[in-house]
């Protein structure tokens, strides 16, 4: 089999641990002297550590990990504090919002009280390591592209457990913290709003996740292609166009007629993760507060087919016949 | 382990035998599965049911090998033709003491109604499941719980096979008999009973969820929507066409999402107690239309309603006859029916066999008529 024909990457580095860049508050804030593991090595960089986590991300891990222990207890707690039951009923088990009768008042600790505490603290965790994101960046001296694609993620977030439930005047309007209860209310809410898939915003986050995928899977794919010649050196092929370059960009003009860049692939990559947030976001936070019905918009917007009147009763199955028992 | 020679050779005839060997395993591979397709068909035919508009995907899907085997009750069932009255034979009610429902029968019918219903519901204790271990001159007495519910069981099924006709019988003469629901158990399968709050760390909302429940038919959906909606009349839909611009879901009587969840619930039971799907009887492009739905959805309307007046009317009257071990095991409250009662997965009870045909006598609430 040839070298580039495998699952795993092929090549890895191993000796002197990579430092990092020498920074004032890293030198004081990294920890941990780096190690080597192939085992990882095979999937990615085969240096784990050191670690740079600095005060926004001690800050977001403490706070992480009490909104996932306040979660994780209250879940214990519902299963009376057994273990081999934590584990078995894990997926039906969650920490709901409050009920509905509260609004955006304080509801009892049982009923959502819990629920808010460790959204608070979720939305700490999380806002402190958005800042970590722009910290590091600044401190590396890089483009804060990073920032704002979590920023993008931020806001379907922000979306789901704040800006909506506010809007609509009850916290009990965000999303259960549990493996299936949040399906359920995926469910639920897309049936309570007459057919999600009928609001555009939701169809274009969709359109841009599909895009993501494929997007993705074209470019790894034709990067590992061109490898043999180099092109897997893409910031050097973005203003040195090599051969690599040539046969990967003739590959798909003749393909579609059309293709990306070097430079221009990642920035359609970046664009399409980030506007499925930003369009999923957008769908979410009208539902409800501007449409009450989606499928009734999409049918005063000529969206949504109407039937014209043709049902073809006729050819509807008898049940008679689908069980084999017609004469 | 090979001799010199054959190494040697191989070494200097360096051949690729990975590609040949690809080639021919995946030829044989593909001949193989063709000529069993070709002999033998294919092993998991399916048929759909159409039950919409042609060209939007609502069917019920189901193997073929599943279609072909029968509901099994249907063959062990227990009937047997009435005796037509020739007028003049003295009625149950004369010959016998205490027959409050069954007093129109002549001797015969009475007698071959009381034999089918011991088949049906008690066939292992037999007469005495209702009568008591006493002579027959004592059958009158109502010293068994048994016998109390037994009476007010036959109302029940008099009761659905004349007013609820509209569901029982909206394909077809179909009916009802004690077996469409005992199968021959003294207590029916898949009834139910209150659970209450099934989380007892919480409170409210979440209280009465994510738990595996049969109520909840194992999801994490709420397990109280049998007792919301068919014992206690709520509000099944979740949506209409009035404005809702000034309601928040913190008001009274303002559906939520919660709401949603708990409805999905039912209709999640429903689809599970008959076998469907969504599709049945729904458009699932738009719930809430009444103007999409399929035929099967005004059926389903009307099985709503008896269900819930078979529970109100008939079962819940009965608690205090019942003893503890027939009573729920939260609020020790009693048995309760729904769509699964009957159902038993399948679209039409039993298949749709039609066993009132028979039963002339269960047919009506008043004196039977036999033709």
């Amino acid at each position: 089999m040839a070298e580039y024909q495998n699952i795993f990457t092929q090549v890895q580095v191993q000796g002197n641990p990579e430092w990092g860049m020498h920074t004032e508050s890293a030198e004081r804030e990294r920890f941990g002297k780096g190690s080597f593991s192939t085992l990882i090595g095979w999937i990615g960089n085969a240096q784990l550590g050191p670690v740079y986590l600095g005060w926004t991300g001690l800050v977001s891990l403490a706070t992480g990990l009490l909104a996932l222990n306040i979660i994780g207890l209250n879940m214990l707690a519902q299963v009376g504090w057994s273990i081999p039951e934590f584990i078995r009923q894990l997926f039906w088990l969650a920490l709901e919002p409050p009920s509905p009768e509260y609004g955006l008042k304080i509801p009892p600790l049982n009923d959502g009280g819990w629920y808010i505490i460790a959204s608070f603290f979720l939305l700490i965790s999380v806002m402190s390591w958005w800042a970590r994101t722009y910290i590091l960046a600044m401190e590396h001296k890089m483009g804060k592209h990073i920032f704002w694609a979590f920023g993008s993620a931020i806001w379907l977030f922000l979306v789901l457990g704040l800006f909506r439930p506010i809007l609509m005047g009850s916290w009990s309007e965000a999303v259960p913290y549990g493996i299936f209860p949040h399906l359920d209310w995926t469910t639920a809410f897309s049936i309570r709003y007459g057919n999600l898939y009928y609001n555009p915003f939701h169809a274009l986050s969709i359109v841009f996740l599909y895009g993501s995928v494929l997007l993705f899977a074209m470019h790894g794919a034709t990067i590992l292609a061109v490898t043999r010649y180099g092109g897997d050196r893409e910031l050097e092929q973005i203003v040195d166009r090599g051969t690599a370059t040539e046969r990967a960009a003739l590959f798909w003009r003749w393909t579609m007629g059309f293709n990306a860049t070097m430079e221009g692939i990642h920035r359609w990559a970046w664009w399409f993760a980030v506007l499925t947030p930003i369009t999923g976001g957008i769908g979410i936070l009208l539902t409800g507060t501007v449409v009450d019905n989606w499928f009734i918009w999409a049918q005063e917007h000529h969206f949504a087919p109407m039937y014209d009147g043709s049902y073809g009763y006729e050819a509807y199955g008898s049940y008679e016949a689908f069980i084999g028992q017609e004469n | 382990m090979f001799p010199k020679w054959f190494d040697k050779w191989n070494r200097d005839n360096p051949t690729n035998i990975y590609g040949p060997a690809i080639l021919v395993g995946a030829l044989g591979t593909a001949v193989t599965v063709a000529a069993f397709l070709v002999i033998v068909g294919q092993p998991f035919k399916t048929e759909s049911l159409q039950t919409g508009p042609r060209g939007n995907g609502m069917a019920r899907t189901e193997f073929v090998s599943d279609l072909a085997k029968p509901d099994p009750a249907i063959e062990v069932m227990y009937t047997e033709a009435p005796y037509v009255p020739e007028g003049g034979e003295d009625l149950a009610g004369d010959i016998y003491q205490n027959v409050q429902v069954l007093g129109d029968l002549t001797d015969d019918n009475f007698n071959r109604l009381m034999l089918a219903m011991t088949d049906w519901v008690a066939p292992e204790q037999g007469c005495a499941y209702c009568h008591g271990d006493v002579e027959l001159d004592e059958y009158g007495n109502d010293d068994l719980y048994t016998k109390v519910v037994a009476r007010r069981m036959i109302e029940m099924t008099q009761s659905i096979n004349e007013n609820w006709d509209g569901h029982v019988n909206s394909n077809k003469q179909v009916g009802v008999t004690c077996y469409t629901c005992h199968r021959g158990l003294n207590v029916p399968s898949d009834i139910w009973f209150k659970l209450g709050d099934v989380n007892k760390a919480a409170g409210g909302w979440a209280a009465v969820q994510n738990k595996v429940t049969v109520q909840s038919q194992y999801t994490s959906l709420p397990s109280d929507a049998l007792e919301t909606f068919l014992l206690d009349y709520g509000r099944i839909s979740v949506h209409d066409l009035e404005p809702h611009v000034a309601e928040y879901p913190s008001q009274e009587g303002v559906v939520s999402w919660q709401d949603t969840e708990r409805t999905f619930s039912l209709m999640n039971y429903v689809s599970n107690s008959l076998g469907v799907n969504c599709v049945f009887c729904h458009n699932s492009r738009a719930f809430y239309d009444p103007e999409q739905v399929t035929p099967q959805w005004s059926t389903e309307q009307l099985g709503i309603g008896m269900v819930q007046e078979i529970n109100n009317d008939y079962l819940v009257p009965l608690e205090g006859e019942y003893p503890p071990e027939r009573l729920g095991p939260v609020f020790a409250d009693a048995p309760k029916a729904a769509c699964k009662t009957c159902h038993k997965g399948y679209q039409q009870p039993l298949q749709g066999t039609n066993v009132i045909a028979d039963w002339p006598e269960l047919a009506t609430t008043g004196a039977p008529v036999y033709e």
